[in-house]
């Protein structure tokens, strides 16, 4: 229920991605994350990419220790999701997008 | 304290943990620039261990250290482990040291296609880099093994992160609990090769006692027993003395016991400086006081003794004594002697004996006196008493510390306190003669190394002027104490008595005869001289009569002639 509220209009998500410089595995989860906002989030997400290499005071913040990881912020609560995102149904339920509309069918 | 480092070209740099014993045992303390695993159960004190590590870096050594703690915040451990006297936030706001809590919750984390750690390996080089740290501490690593599902990664990432933190030059403590297999549940050790230290928490007899083993250390030589160790205010304590092999200097030095009479049954002159004293004997039979004389002797020559007590309070000690003249309470205010008591069932031997040897080295005392030693041993297992003891009477000779040890003996003593009594060099045994309805104490010297010593048993008197000791009554029906001896010696008196007056009647007897004979000789001389006179006034008148007789014929004669005249003529 909340994420269909989640889902409802005026709902944003803050999403983070951390990475390590321009590594390939940065790179295609860069790529995967930006096809799937546009597929599912699209208008409602905004992606801030973190590079640890330059910042690396930012990795203990949000308990960075997989690169790439990328961290919803918002909606609350925090979830981490690590790898390429080239799984793209695991990254959705990762993000609370998929698995209760799977629930309702 | 002094940590001794034993340098040496072939050997690998070592970095100092400051750990009090460690260092012995490692010959200089962890591989310098590598890593080293500490592996143990849950509550064996790998934690402490590795927090004491960086602290003492950053005190003693002026390295600073790095903390990542997976499985407690920044503020439990502060806690934690203020309770070892470590304050951590003074270190951590002087840029000494830095804990960063690293949380791996595996229900916030969804894996999908490949990662790295590389997250993991910037945070710990930002943090060594930000304060120059030479030391770093993983605690415990493990705990990425249940956050992370992916395996094949995280062991590839972990063999990497050990060989860049190699790389780095820093010297690593990588903890991790111990697998019921294999050294460490998740097979660190393939990992960190250099050093791995195996602690222990074992429970015998409801009584626990934290250990500590070298499992391996590449290219240095260790300590490989089992040593003892104490967690308390003053952080860890390993009690090593491996290092002390029998190679100590003796004195030659004489020291009184405190009794003049035990020195003079000492080859006259006391036990040796250095030496370790037994003193055996059943229950009541004066152990304490023989102890506390020497207590006392040794405090009034101006030196420091410290007396472990087992079974009495300091208060009950210094009163007991004082019922027989000694005055501890002097000693005390003056601060030549301490007393250390504690229950022996509080702790595991071993874990008393470091504490003693701790207490002894802050103290550092010329004496030390341990009463009864019968109450440790009792909670020990009979195999680690010996080397024990062993390793604690080495540590004092070492240090030429005088030692006494009292022990209760329920049995008719020897046979059981043997695996004790051979590291001792004097074995004074007090025990209990009956006789005539009465308990006595009799005192012998057992053995005295390198002195001549009395065979005799002397009786043991507690009067409350002090211990005195006398000469038994050593007889043809035995030894005897106690008014058996008084009664012994009484009748030993009267009869001497009795002989005497025998001895008198029959010289008096012998007199009177001689007298007798005397008035004998006398009466038959006067009866002779009697006799002897009547005879020579009979001769006399026996010769008178004839002069009168032949006086008369002659006149006759004469008459008779003139008248012949007087016709003729």
């Amino acid at each position: 229920m909340s994420t269909q509220n989640a889902q409802s209009e005026g709902d944003f998500w803050n999403l983070r991605l951390y990475v390590a410089g321009q590594t390939p595995k940065s790179q295609a989860a860069f790529s995967n994350l930006k096809k799937l906002c546009d597929e599912h989030l699209k208008g409602k997400c905004h992606i801030e990419v973190i590079d640890l290499i330059k910042n690396p005071r930012l990795a203990a913040g949000d308990q960075i220790l997989a690169i790439p990881t990328l961290v919803r912020k918002l909606p609350e609560p925090i979830r981490r999701i690590i790898g390429d995102l080239s799984n793209t149904e695991k990254v959705l339920v990762g993000l609370d997008i998929l698995p209760h509309q799977m629930e309702n069918i | 304290m002094q940590h001794t480092t034993i340098k040496s070209t072939e050997e690998l740099p070592k970095a100092p943990t400051g750990i009090r014993g460690l260092d012995e045992i490692t010959f200089g303390g962890l591989p310098k620039g590598r890593s080293t695993l500490i592996a143990g159960g849950a509550g064996s004190g790998k934690t402490l261990m590795s927090m004491e590590f960086l602290v003492r870096g950053a005190i003693e050594f002026g390295e600073s250290g790095v903390f990542m703690a997976f499985e407690e915040t920044s503020d439990e451990l502060a806690k934690n482990v203020a309770s070892l006297g470590f304050e951590i936030e003074e270190l951590i706001k002087e840029k000494k040291l830095i804990i960063d809590f690293v949380r791996v919750e595996r229900s916030e984390i969804e894996e999908t296609g490949e990662y790295d750690l590389e997250g993991l390996f910037i945070r710990i080089g930002y943090a060594i880099d930000s304060i120059g740290a030479k030391r770093v501490v993983l605690d415990t690593i493990e705990s990425l093994f249940a956050g992370l599902k992916n395996q094949a990664i995280l062991r590839a990432e972990l063999r990497r992160l050990f060989r860049w933190l190699k790389d780095k030059g820093v010297t690593a403590i990588i903890t991790a609990e111990r697998g019921s297999n294999e050294l460490t549940r998740y097979g660190l050790e393939e990992y960190v090769s250099d050093c791995v230290i195996l602690l222990d928490n074992r429970v015998t007899g409801q009584i626990s006692t934290r250990r500590l083993r070298i499992v391996k250390y590449r290219g240095s030589r260790h300590g490989t027993n089992e040593y003892p160790f104490l967690i308390d205010e003053h952080g860890i304590s390993i009690m090593p003395i491996t290092s002390l092999a029998l190679d100590y200097k003796v004195s030659n030095e004489r020291i009184s016991s405190g009794i003049p009479r035990l020195d003079m049954m000492l080859g006259g002159k006391g036990f040796y400086r250095g030496s370790s004293i037994l003193v055996t004997g059943s229950a009541g039979t004066g152990k304490s006081t023989i102890a506390a004389h020497f207590a006392d002797a040794t405090c009034r020559r101006g030196e420091r003794v410290l007396y472990f007590a087992f079974e009495e309070s300091p208060d009950q000690i210094v009163r007991n004594m004082s019922s027989v003249g000694l005055n501890l309470q002097q000693w005390l205010d003056k601060g030549r002697l301490k007393i250390h008591s504690a229950r022996a069932s509080l702790y595991g031997l071993e874990t008393h004996l470091v504490t003693m040897q701790r207490q002894i080295d802050d103290f550092k005392p010329n004496a030390v006196i341990v009463d009864p030693i019968s109450n440790l041993i009792n909670v020990g297992e009979s195999s680690d008493v010996r080397s024990m003891l062993t390793r604690l009477i080495d540590y004092l000779k070492s240090k030429q510390i005088t030692a006494v040890f009292t022990n209760l003996t329920h049995e008719r003593l020897e046979a059981t306190e043997t695996e004790v009594s051979s590291v001792m060099d004097t074995w004074l045994l007090v025990r209990d003669i009956e006789i005539a309805g009465e308990r006595n104490r009799g005192i012998y010297v057992l053995k005295s190394r390198g002195m001549p010593h009395s065979n005799q048993i002397r009786e043991f008197l507690l009067t409350n002027k002090g211990v005195d000791i006398i000469d038994v009554y050593a007889g043809p029906s035995g030894v005897l104490t106690g008014s058996a001896r008084a009664a012994q010696e009484e009748k030993e008196q009267a009869e001497k008595t009795l002989r005497r007056e025998e001895i008198e009647r029959f010289s008096r007897d012998l007199d009177r005869r001689r007298k007798i004979m005397e008035a004998q000789v006398a009466a038959i001389t006067a009866e002779y001289e009697a006799k002897a006179e009547e005879i020579k006034q009979l001769i006399l008148q026996s010769k008178e009569r004839e002069s009168i007789l032949s006086q008369n014929r002659a006149r006759m004669s004469k008459a008779r002639g003139s008248q012949e005249k007087t016709i003729k003529g």
